[in-house]
């Protein structure tokens, strides 16, 4: 088992979007008392400390926050902060895309289907 | 309670080696203590307090008070990465002031240069168990890159530049070059940083720490004690800590906990930036310094790159002189921590016991901080400010 497939089971209160994105579908975890959405998901709410949350369909647009290039790894990759549509900001990867295409402030959206160990999707990002 | 007044740092002692293949991590620590103990003129049956981090071997205090064969009163093994002993200080003053301890001994030790620890460009070893490792790691997340997405970010805001980020590396280079033993002790210029290796866009291979084995030690004690000793008194005036975070996605990667950390030491001292007559600032990497600078209030924010460059930091040519050891970027880093040595390099300065060259001339405030964790996740900041009575 890898060591990501470990952490996934030790977070239950998560597993939904896990299987949701394997689906196809990237669910955001918002608060029914605040009515403001969060990253990373939780069952408590980070803002108000609601008990009340639940996971709503995202656009999937974002931009750019910020990036880095990683080169130190054999095939250098493009780790970045996209900030979402309904207003958190996420750590993710942007996939498919040219380093020289990559801007702070560049739409972007989620690329479904990047299977990673263990056949877990990961919600990456591509330039529009 | 305030702790100004409360409590000296009576002793300091930084271990001369940066390979240690032939030590063990507790004999280390314990070579680190006896050096603090004996440079204050105390002995190990003195201390009844012991205060360290996540780098000693074993569960918190336990093996290295039972390696030592200490009697303590009071301990503390709060956590926050490289950034801990500046917090243990104030932890200690506090403790101190209440009552709970008389002679504090504060640790650090780490051999990642012999043992082959990851360094910051490999993955962390982070816990499965933590609720924000599945959101982060996977991603191929590093230290190095994560510190990165900040400086990509100051630029992006503040038009901070790869030149800019430079100075702080070549002041370092600066003060290295008249330490004995410091790591790296060769004149860097600005050209040589910004030739060396893209590691992780925009940080150059020369805009990171160094990785080295070795630690150091602090001993903190009661003014009653501290004047009865033969040393240069060495008051704390002020600290503060903070912990930053994800704040449940509202990033912000263009400040740190010092924002918060800096300006509760500087209000429990009574004092201002402007006081200041040397600072010790973490340098994990050279935007670390410049988003530090900033967040303390040696500069406006976003003004940090301009307050770097042409050698504003460097002991005899700048206005403000930093890390006058050589710091983590070319001096020394044990155990990817580097707290320890900024508290020991203030107190060579107020003391007068800094090397000739980069000695700071009426050196009675300094300041001490530190980033443990990561700046562009979540992480601690530990101030202290220290008078020379």
């Amino acid at each position: 088992m890898s060591v990501l497939r470990e952490a996934l089971d030790h977070q239950p209160e998560t597993k939904a979007f896990w299987s949701e994105l394997a689906e196809g579908r990237f669910k955001l975890r918002h608060c029914r008392a605040c009515e403001r959405a969060h990253w990373y998901p939780r069952a408590i709410c980070p803002h108000c400390a609601s008990p009340e949350t639940e996971w709503r369909p995202a656009s999937g647009q974002g931009t750019i926050y910020s990036y880095s290039i990683a080169r130190t790894t054999a095939e250098p990759f493009v780790i970045a902060y996209v900030t979402l549509a309904e207003g958190p900001t996420m750590m993710t990867n942007i996939v498919g895309s040219d380093f020289a295409e990559i801007a702070i402030g560049k739409p972007v959206e989620i690329a479904f289907g990047h299977q990673v160990e263990d056949g877990i999707t990961l919600p990456v990002f591509r330039v529009v | 309670m305030s702790i100004n007044g409360q409590a000296y740092i009576a002793g300091a002692y930084e271990h001369p080696l940066r390979r240690a293949p032939d030590k063990s991590l507790a004999q280390l620590h314990a070579e680190v203590a006896l050096g603090a103990l004996a440079d204050a003129g105390l002995s190990k049956d003195d201390v009844d307090g012991y205060f360290c981090g996540g780098d000693v071997p074993g569960t918190g205090p336990f093996s290295m008070v039972d390696y030592l064969n200490l009697k303590v009163r009071h301990a503390d093994s709060t956590n926050i990465g490289g950034a801990s002993y500046i917090l243990h200080v104030n932890h200690a003053a506090q403790a101190i002031t209440a009552g709970k301890c008389d002679v504090a001994l504060v640790t650090l030790a780490g051999r990642p240069r012999s043992e082959g620890v990851p360094k910051g460009g490999l993955k962390r070893a982070d816990s499965p168990v933590q609720p924000d490792y599945a959101w982060e790691t996977p991603f191929g997340m590093t230290i190095l890159n994560v510190y990165a997405m900040c400086a990509m970010r100051h630029m992006h805001e503040f038009g901070t530049t790869s030149e800019q980020l430079a100075w702080v590396k070549v002041a370092a280079s600066h003060h290295a070059q008249h330490n004995p033993n410091a790591m790296l002790r060769d004149l860097v210029t600005v050209d040589d940083v910004l030739n060396s290796t893209l590691v992780a866009d925009p940080l150059h291979k020369l805009d990171c720490c160094i990785v080295s084995d070795g630690g150091g030690a602090v001993i903190v004690t009661r003014p009653e004690i501290a004047r009865q000793l033969k040393r240069p008194l060495v008051k704390i005036r002020g600290a503060g800590e903070a912990v930053k975070h994800t704040a449940g996605g509202a990033i912000d990667l263009t400040y740190s906990a010092g924002r918060f950390s800096g300006a509760a030491a500087f209000a429990e001292a009574g004092l201002t930036p402007a006081d200041v007559k040397y600072a010790s600032v973490y340098d994990s990497f050279t935007i670390t310094v410049i988003v530090q600078l900033e967040d303390l209030g040696f500069c406006a924010k976003g003004e940090g790159g301009r307050f770097v460059a042409d050698g504003n930091l460097i002991a005899g040519v700048g206005r403000l002189p930093v890390n006058t050891d050589g710091g983590g970027l070319c001096n020394n880093h044990p155990f990817n921590r580097g707290g320890i040595t900024k508290i020991i390099e203030a107190v060579r300065q107020l003391r007068g016991e800094a090397h000739p060259a980069v000695q700071v001339a009426n050196c009675d405030i300094a300041l001490a901080h530190g980033t443990g964790g990561m700046l562009g996740t979540r992480h601690g900041g530990a101030t202290l400010i220290m008078e020379r009575e």
